[in-house]
């Protein structure tokens, strides 16, 4: 089991035969992902790594009976290619580009929401389910697979949470690169309960950082909602307030947002918050007993 | 991106949101042609620097005389304005806006943010103008109103409405103009991709006619490529010259107070790195994100930047090698040595895809001061060590 995506999860590729596209949907299928087509306007009816292109995200929903979205089309047509596969049908898009606008972001997410579409992203590594399926650009051989869940707005930090977990002797059911910009698609708030009810996973990474309140909101969904360990990492405790820190959201303004108050919260609600990610595998050996 | 007070005023100008007129001046004679053209008897002399608190550190003079005004331009150009926003060391001022003497009758506060957990832009509206908006929300939460603008409908009569009864407003012709000014205020966020806009003060004429007597704004720069005109308001002078050094690189780099210099991949782990140092008992000297592509250049254009800072006493390089193999990032540190005169000892971890060989690639290359770490723990430990000098 998992959660959102698995082996038999048909994905598409918005962006395909761009070159960030075509390295990494090449590297998705050598991972065993169905990738079964993609789209680039004027390229349909072209196969590129051994899959059909469609001009548009309808024709490649009814040719290919895709759920699944990858999205590498450049910042400014982020919300269009979001907004297109919502309209064809699509259940969830992941959206990897880096640099999207705000106010672009903030239309797509809504426009989405209204069709029932699930978002990851932008600005992310994706989804990974270990050994079954992985959307993204992550590196694929780190997740072994096991019962440990993962939810990160940071990439590098994914992989790094991941690997202490393997290396403890445990393996990950599924990671989720939910991105550091201000609006993003699904957050731990949405992906929690998801774990909540998956038997396979056992206990929960959350890796957050400074700026916005997600964090919070996720604290206190976990104190009402959530029985099984969560582990948490908040990065940040010694970034300068007012400083934008590589992530477009990650920033404490007005003295909101601060990873102090984000990791208190979470102390309060029963989670282990570590105060170094470096700390991470051990806290999630200690939760579910030394394997 | 930022932009200054009345370069913010000229896009509210734009919009027909009502601003005191004025001109800036980049020198002291020119401050005095620009008032004697605003005409009147009263004007403000303002520093213009990406900053608030201007007015308690002696940036901003009433002038009650054409002489005034060249003496107040004359001290403050070229003074080192320090506030509560800019540090201990302060910004060189270069430039002053000679505005036209207000008369005021009531200070409040106007702006328009994004609320990241509603997802919508939302219109910040005070009484209590004048003071920071972080001190009425932090004493006084209940004299500040928060109004969300859905931008699917945009600004409507209701939103108007509940600004104006929120603020007491009950004069009909009063109310009229300050809901034209807010509905313009919104619109020029939304169209100009906007982040922020405060307006602290905005005034209350004796004839009842709503002012922004001060403008501050701050823009989405993943949108600035489709306002090039708001591109051109970028004031270099007012950015670390280091961060933008290394943006040029595609690097993300900032600097702080400690002595430990952090080359990081991705921006949680850089903050992770540095919150680690700190739990080690060492100090980070600086953020640093190398980026995806970690290679030569960009490790050898990191060293170059972090040894700027005289207070470097280690560097802690630290990659998690994904797509990009750890033995190559390996390689292209040992060469970046030999670009760049590292004085400093450099802890180096490599984690990930080909961390054996990487780590067998730096012993095998045996630089003196070149230690390989095992993993996150152990190598801020060895740079917290190695900036003791131990």
């Amino acid at each position: 089991m998992s959660i959102l995506v698995n082996k038999d999860t048909k994905v598409i590729v918005q962006g395909f035969t761009g070159k960030e596209g075509s390295f990494h949907a090449e590297q998705c299928l050598a991972y065993g992902t169905k990738i079964v087509g993609g789209v680039t306007p004027n390229k349909g009816g072209q196969v590129h790594l051994g899959q059909p292109v469609f001009n548009t995200v309808s024709e490649a929903v009814k040719a290919t009976g895709a759920t699944v979205s990858m999205i590498f089309v450049p910042p400014a047509f982020v919300a269009d290619a979001v907004m297109e596969a919502a309209d064809a049908g699509i259940e969830l898009a992941v959206v990897i580009t880096e640099g999207a606008p705000v106010r672009d972001m903030q239309a797509a997410k809504a426009y989405a929401t209204k069709h029932n579409m699930k978002t990851i992203g932008p600005n992310c590594p994706g989804i990974i389910t270990a050994e079954e399926c992985k959307i993204g650009i992550m590196p694929g051989m780190i997740f072994k697979k096991g019962n440990v869940g993962l939810i990160s707005k940071s990439g590098t930090l994914t992989y790094e949470g991941a690997n202490q977990v393997c290396r403890e002797g445990f393996g990950i059911s599924t990671a989720v690169g939910i991105g550091g910009d201000p609006i993003i698609g699904l957050s731990y708030k949405q992906l929690l309960p998801l774990f909540e009810a998956d038997p396979e996973t056992h206990a929960i990474v959350m890796i957050g950082e400074i700026g916005g309140d997600l964090e919070i909101q996720a604290a206190k969904f976990i104190k009402e909602h959530i029985t099984k360990p969560v582990v948490a990492f908040i990065a940040g405790q010694t970034a300068p307030a007012g400083k934008r820190m590589g992530h477009a959201g990650a920033i404490v303004s007005g003295g909101a947002g601060t990873a102090k108050e984000k990791m208190e919260a979470l102390v309060a609600a029963g989670v282990k918050v570590v105060v170094s990610p470096a700390e991470i595998g051990k806290a999630i050996a200690e939760v579910l007993g030394k394997k | 991106m930022n932009i200054h007070e009345y370069q913010a005023k000229q896009i509210f100008a734009k919009y027909g949101v009502p601003t005191p007129r004025g001109i800036v001046a980049n020198t002291p004679d020119q401050a005095v042609r620009n008032a004697s053209e605003l005409g009147g008897k009263i004007w403000v002399v303002k520093a213009q620097i990406h900053a608030g608190g201007r007015g308690l550190g002696g940036g901003v003079k009433l002038a009650r005389s054409l002489e005034e005004v060249g003496q107040f331009a004359s001290e403050i150009l070229g003074m080192t304005l320090v506030t509560h926003q800019t540090g201990p060391e302060g910004k060189l001022v270069q430039k002053v806006y000679i505005e036209e003497g207000a008369d005021i009758k009531d200070e409040l506060y106007l702006g328009v943010v994004l609320d990241r957990a509603k997802e919508m832009p939302v219109i910040m509206a005070s009484t209590q103008g004048g003071m920071e908006i972080e001190t009425v929300a932090h004493n006084n939460p209940e004299k500040i109103i928060k109004i969300a603008v859905d931008p699917a409908i945009g600004f409507q009569g209701f939103h108007g409405r509940e600004l104006v009864f929120g603020l007491g407003i009950t004069d009909p012709v009063e109310q009229k103009k300050f809901i034209s000014f807010a509905s313009k205020l919104y619109k020029l966020y939304m169209e100009n991709d906007a982040e922020m806009i405060e307006i602290n003060p905005l005034i209350k004429t004796g004839s009842g006619d709503f002012l922004a007597l001060d403008g501050k704004m701050g823009f989405d720069d993943s949108a600035l490529g489709r306002h090039p005109e708001i591109e051109d308001m970028r004031d270099i002078s007012e950015e670390d010259a280091d961060e933008r050094e290394a943006s040029r690189y595609g690097l993300s780099y900032i600097s702080l107070d400690g002595e430990i210099g952090c080359m990081v991949n991705g921006a949680g782990l850089a903050m992770g790195t540095m919150d680690t140092i700190n739990y080690m008992g060492g100090t980070p000297a600086n953020f640093l994100d190398v980026g995806g592509k970690a290679n030569a250049e960009t490790v050898a254009k990191g060293f170059e930047i972090i040894l700027k800072n005289p207070k470097v006493k280690a560097i802690f390089v630290n990659i998690f090698g994904g797509i990009v193999r750890c033995d190559r990032i390996a390689n292209g540190i040992l060469e970046a040595t030999k670009m760049v005169n590292v004085h400093v000892p450099v802890i180096v971890r490599l984690d990930g895809t080909n961390a054996i060989e990487a780590a067998e690639i730096l012993r095998n290359a045996n630089i003196p001061n070149v230690i390989a770490a095992d993993d996150l723990a152990d190598g801020a430990a060895k740079a917290v060590a190695a900036a003791k000098g131990e």
